[in-house]
């Protein structure tokens, strides 16, 4: 396959950035969407030009570092799927793909398609865990967990912490992913004492954050990779109102 | 450099009345303020409808408004207490669809040059802010309109069913017009937003999106038609 | 072999204590020294990496309040690699009632890992395997329940109980979950100050004691000096040396194998352990092998074309010209033959040229029967996500043709050597986790990775580091110290001549081949003649990759491509160790088969007599220098494995 990229360029968070546009050929449709980008960065060394530079890590789907908006969808056209799990084959012989990093006021880029997600850390830090330090852990079975309760929390803790629902949010909202941590904990009998403090600091937080509140829109669970439910962030309005009414 | 950890300050939206300034908060004030609107809507919509019972009924109607609970309460205080609090929701509800908006702005500087496709209801952020705009637009003019008569063929002192009447003449069929695109778009505020209400108030799961939305639907297609048909039977003459 | 290295006096002592095993732990424990409150915050440690091991280990020390430097090359420490462990963790509860005891996964870890691992040191961890799942319970990780809301366990790997504990197929990512929120906790506490996008590059060393760090910003490109009272490596395992692994793409052995050159010793580098279901190579494009659940193997048959070269469709392929050759050697195990076996057999068919898919590097795992025997929807319901998964990735369905796997690296056994208490032999140097060579012998069990990074991390080093610390307050260091300077200066140096060479070929150019070499010639089977072809071919292409790479950009920057080279020069060293020390162990055992060592039917074949030992290697700058530290079997019996 040939194809056309059009990708955003970005030296450093100071620099404007602007698209740029390559051709690439020989895409092979059993390529990730990854190695495509790896041959192309392999020849823009060899004629001397700065490689693109891109998150990623694991490679299968799992440490939610790579990113891309890819032809205006976050990790790209396939549901469910993060962008290094996205293969070739769902493209066409002479394709223009535009490619873009996470977009929003919290994620500053750093390089090229990598932005900073570290606000994502400072959430979890205001209120995102069980306070149990280490050694004061009561027998494992004394607390049983209701089936349903167990599988409910754990659909919202396996966020992977991408940050494709913030890319995809019309207002750049981090709704989704604090949502999930908040329902993943608050159903959990371990995570009750701290339950409404959490989600008032959390969202806070969020807030201070600079990203965007949510209004429902929903894209955000559209593109989720690991499809974290939109009624985790039901299950955040309704503790945070509790917590309100004191 | 370390990574910059969450700074060590008390949390800026500490007591309960604060809490509504976070952007949860903020929600939370704007899907109690829609319900009360909504409310609003129904009983007008029901209200509009006795238009089809005769002038007799329908002025009447506009007199009981004015006289509710009469004597114990006077003279249009019920009306007027309405009025306040409508007012005060929908300021408060426009308070909070602003700095939503404003905060959703700032939140993403730098917009993407490809354009974004709609999975879900992205449309519905549109339908939400603009056309919440143009739903402020239409009720300015409607209470001018129909209220204090100010913009009314009729004038002000006319009773409410001569306004109605002159005011949808086959001859003004582009004020028809306005009104019915005005109240699709208000029909379309409310089928995000009664949905959107029970999200925010903590109300959705899973298993109930299917019934809310449906219901949701429902109720904005209902006032829609409740609304629509008053215009619509004046201009093509069904009401005189 | 004497041109290739030295032997040097053995090992003595590993400070485990003496005594019944069943006690060491608590002797050890209360035989430490400890540190008191007041002066913990006095103190500080490094901690590089937040994998399982390193994050909890930052976190509980930043609990007991030392002062914690929190290391990772990721964006964020939840991406540490533990976070891609899918079947579960191992502990002793014995919920199930069926006989299991810490007895019994301490035996059962020391015969899986070949004989090749310490008592002392696997006693130990299955005693604190118990306490681990308490911990995580706590902390609110998801694990799976039963009906009755009680934590489920299913079996793993040839054990004969159920003592494997998981969270669905993430129980890496939900453990590793638990760990980083209890860190975050503790950066928000201010007890630990986070550096992300940091890679360590080098180890500071003053008067023989660890004392820090030299680390790089990964995004301003500027050289940092990080001095503390102890260094704990936790950067996980070096599978990436053979480019193509299951490993994530970043990670290297550069914090341990600078701690080597430094001189801590490394211990056993030669034993990988190679998985063998996973998902083959589809191209030269290809930049990393994605694992998939061995569970498959239950239900699916393994088989290839009886002709060489047979292009035939597999449906095209009639009954009697297939082999099932697990079920034909194996009669009794059949498919379900451990993961050593089944990858050396798949290696021989593809070897013979029937191999199936691109370039012949497969085998077929075919589910027609299970299919015809249980019904598509049973099929789907038991393998649905991971046919899923397979089809994204080949664009084929495992329900219309066969799935095609191939083995590939997926853990290394080997690293740093550490005494009993997770002590190198630089004093003040701590390696925990993968990073180290401790507990797994020869061969790792399924879901004993994860039980040994937490068990390191949250119970048996905050233990004995202390002993450690409690020699405090240490002399304070400035970032002109001599030795710091000089440590500051070398990471500069190097980094300056790979920007400089510029030369005509891709770093990743150079990682391939490497990787191509280590898996021929040190990979599932290794040959005398074939390692010592690859010493010379690795040094060969080490000099021409100091010669020819080309690396874009500059330093002050991220550059992303500056970071490969660095850890593929890393990656060139350890490389040749790794193959002298397969070329020295004679025998074959757990993931190191060397062909000459064999049983009549082709089965690893130990050699105790003379192999018994941990081979730990001492960097010199040439020949390294083995110093033997014996293993001594007391509480079990050493036996040959048979699967017949
Ligand atoms: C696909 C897969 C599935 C697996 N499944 C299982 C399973 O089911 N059960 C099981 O028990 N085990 C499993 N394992 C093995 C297990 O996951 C690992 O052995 C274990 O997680 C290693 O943990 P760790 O903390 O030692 O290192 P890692 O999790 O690898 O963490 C390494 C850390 O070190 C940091 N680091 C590395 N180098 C540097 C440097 N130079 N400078 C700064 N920081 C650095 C990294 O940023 C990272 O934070 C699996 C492994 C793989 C690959
Ligand atoms: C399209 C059909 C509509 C008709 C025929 C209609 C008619 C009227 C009439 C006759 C009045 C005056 C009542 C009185 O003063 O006694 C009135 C008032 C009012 N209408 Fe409507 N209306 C319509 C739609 C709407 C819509 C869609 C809204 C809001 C979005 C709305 C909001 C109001 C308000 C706020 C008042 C003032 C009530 C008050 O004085 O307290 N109307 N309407
Ligand atoms: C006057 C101008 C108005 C503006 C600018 C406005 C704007 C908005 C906006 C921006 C939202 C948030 C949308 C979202 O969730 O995406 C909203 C929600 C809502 N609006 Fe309005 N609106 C207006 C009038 C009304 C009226 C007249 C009604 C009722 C009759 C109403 C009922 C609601 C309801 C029920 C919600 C849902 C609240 C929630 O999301 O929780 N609004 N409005
Ligand atoms: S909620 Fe989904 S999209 Fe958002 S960070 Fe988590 S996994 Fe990524
Ligand atoms: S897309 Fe945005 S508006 Fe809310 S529902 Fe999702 S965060
Ligand atoms: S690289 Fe890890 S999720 Fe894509």
């Amino acid at each position: 396959m040939k194809l056309t990229l059009k990708i955003w360029r970005q030296k450093n968070a100071a620099d404007e950035g602007r698209m740029a546009s390559y051709e690439v050929d020989d895409v092979s449709p059993d390529m990730s969407f990854l190695e495509m980008l790896d041959v192309l960065n392999e020849r823009l060394i060899l004629e001397g030009e700065d490689p693109v530079a891109f998150d990623h890590d694991c490679r299968e789907g799992i440490c939610g570092m790579c990113s891309l908006v890819i032809d205006g969808t976050p990790h790209g056209p396939e549901k469910a799927t993060t962008t290094c799990q996205l293969h070739m084959r769902k493209f066409k012989d002479g394709d223009v793909i535009t490619i873009e990093p996470w977009r929003a006021r919290a994620f500053p880029v750093v390089k090229d398609l990598v932005v900073d997600r570290s606000a994502f850390d400072r959430i979890i830090q205001a209120g995102g865990y069980v306070s149990a330090p280490t050694g004061s852990a009561p027998e494992a079975a004394a607390i049983p967990v209701p089936k349903a309760d167990a599988n409910d929390a754990f659909d919202a803790a396996t966020c992977i912490g991408c940050g494709a629902c913030v890319a995809a949010c019309p207002n750049a909202s981090a709704m989704l992913f604090t949502a999930a941590k908040i329902t993943h904990l608050g159903l959990l009998p371990q995570g009750q004492p701290e339950r409404y403090d959490r989600v008032v600091s959390m969202v806070d937080q969020m807030d201070a954050e600079g990203f965007g509140g949510c209004t429902n829109t929903g894209e955000c669970t559209a593109v989720c990779p690991k499809g974290i439910p939109f009624e985790t962030i039901s299950r955040l309005n309704a503790d945070l109102l509790k917590a309100s009414r004191g | 450099m370390a990574t910059r950890p969450r700074p060590k300050t008390p949390s800026p939206a500490a007591g309960p009345l604060k809490r509504y300034r976070s952007s949860v908060g903020k929600k939370a004030v704007m899907a109690v303020t829609g319900a009360i609107l909504v409310l609003f809507l129904i009983a007008h919509a029901i209200g509009n409808l006795k238009v089809f019972l005769g002038r007799q009924d329908f002025n009447h109607y506009s007199h009981w408004l004015r006289s509710v609970g009469e004597p114990a309460i006077p003279h249009r205080v019920f009306l007027t207490a309405l009025e306040v609090v409508l007012t005060v929701a929908v300021l408060l509800h426009v308070w909070a669809a602003v700095s939503l908006a404003r905060q959703a702005r700032r939140a993403r500087p730098v917009r993407y040059a490809a354009r974004p496709k709609a999975h879900e209801h992205r449309y519905a952020t549109h339908v939400m802010r603009y056309g919440g705009i143009v739903i402020v637009l239409f009720v300015i003019w409607h209470l001018l309109d129909l209220t204090f008569g100010a913009v009314n063929p009729k004038g002000g002192n006319a009773q409410p069913y001569d306004k109605v009447i002159a005011d949808f003449d086959p001859s003004r069929w582009y004020i028809t017009l306005f009104y019915v695109v005005a109240v699709i778009l208000v029909g379309l505020h409310l089928r995000h937003g009664l949905f959107s209400a029970v999200q925010t108030l903590g109300w959705g799961r899973q298993r109930r999106y299917p019934a809310v939305r449906v219901v949701a639907d429902v109720v904005a297609a209902l006032l829609v038609i409740g609304f629509v048909s008053v215009p619509v039977m004046v201009t093509i003459g069904v009401l005189k | 072999m004497s041109e290739l290295f030295t032997e040097g006096a053995p090992i003595q002592d590993t400070k485990a204590p003496d005594g019944p095993i069943n006690e060491r732990w608590d002797k050890r424990r209360f035989g430490g020294k400890l540190v008191n409150p007041a002066n913990r915050r006095k103190l500080s440690v490094i901690v590089v990496g937040t994998g399982l091991a390193g994050g909890s280990a930052a976190a509980t020390l930043g609990e007991l309040g030392y002062q914690v430097k929190s290391f990772c090359y990721q964006d964020s420490p939840r991406r540490a690699h533990s976070i891609a462990a899918q079947g579960g963790i191992n502990a002793a509860k014995n919920y199930r009632n069926d006989g299991d005891s810490i007895q019994r996964l301490f035996y059962d870890t020391v015969k899986g890992g070949d004989y090749r691992s310490r008592e002392s040191n696997v006693y130990r961890l299955a005693q604190v395997s118990v306490e681990i799942i308490d911990q995580c319970v706590a902390q609110g990780v998801p694990f799976a329940r039963d009906y009755g809301g009680l934590l489920d366990t299913r079996s793993f790997g040839g054990v004969q109980v159920s003592r494997t504990f998981y969270a669905r197929g993430q129980t890496g990512q939900q453990l590793l979950l638990g760990a980083y929120q209890a860190l975050e906790r503790q950066i928000a506490a201010g007890t630990v100050t986070m550096f992300t996008r940091h890679e360590m590059l080098e180890l500071i060393i003053v008067d023989g004691v660890a004392r820090g760090i030299i680390a790089r910003d990964m995004i301003t490109g500027e050289i940092e000096t990080h001095i503390a009272d102890a260094v704990v490596l936790a950067s996980g395992g070096y599978g990436n040396v053979f480019f193509l692994s299951t490993n994530a793409k970043g990670c290297n052995v550069t914090a341990t194998w600078r701690a080597h050159r430094k001189g801590a010793l490394f211990a056993n580098p030669c034993y990988t352990q190679i998985h063998p279901t996973c998902i083959p190579q589809s191209g030269e494009h290809q930049s990393k092998l994605t694992l998939m659940s061995e569970s498959l193997r239950n239900d699916g048959r393994v088989w290839v074309p009886v002709k060489k070269g047979d292009t035939r469709k597999p449906g095209d392929i009639p009954e009697d010209e297939r082999d099932y050759y697990l079920e034909r050697i194996y009669p009794s195990f059949g498919n379900l033959v451990p993961r050593d076996i089944a990858s050396r057999a798949a290696k021989n068919v593809c070897d013979e040229g029937r191999g199936v898919g691109p370039g012949g590097l497969g085998v077929y795992l075919d589910f027609a029967d299970a299919i015809a025997r249980l019904g598509r929807d049973a099929v789907a319901a038991k393998y649905g996500n991971l046919f899923e998964m397979y089809e994204r990735i080949t664009g084929e369905d495992p329900f219309e043709v066969p799935m095609r796997i191939y083995p590939a690296v997926h853990y290394t056994m080997g690293g740093l050597w550490v005494d009993y208490d997770l002590q190198s032999t630089i004093p003040g140097l701590f390696v925990i986790g993968e990073a180290n060579f401790s507990d797994h012998g020869a061969n790792r069990l399924g879901a004993s990775a994860l039980m040994q990074g937490l068990a390191d991390g949250y119970f048996v080093l905050p233990n004995t580091i202390s002993d450690y610390l409690a020699k405090g307050p240490f002399e304070k260091i400035g970032d002109d110290h001599e030795a710091v300077v000089e440590a500051r200066e070398a990471v500069k140096d190097r980094i300056e001549k790979l920007l400089s060479i510029d030369g005509d070929r891709t770093p990743d150019s150079f990682h391939r081949e490497l990787g191509a070499l280590m898996w021929e010639y040190c990979g599932m089977e290794r040959t005398d003649a074939g390692l010592r072809k690859a010493i010379d071919r690795i040094r060969e292409l080490r000099e021409e990759f100091w010669a020819r790479v080309k690396v874009p950009g500059e330093n002050e920057e991220l550059n992303q491509n500056l970071e490969k080279a660095g850890r593929i020069a890393d990656f060139f060293e350890l490389a040749e160790l790794m193959c002298i020390d397969a070329l020295h162990r004679e025998e074959s055992c757990g993931g190191h088969f060397r062909a000459e060592s064999q049983t009549p039917d082709g089965e690893a074949l130990r050699d105790d007599e003379r192999f018994a030992y941990v081979a730990a290697w001492e960097y010199t700058g040439h020949a390294p220098v083995l110093h033997k530290e014996n293993l001594e079997y007391e509480y079990v019996k050493m036996t040959q494995r048979s699967y017949k």
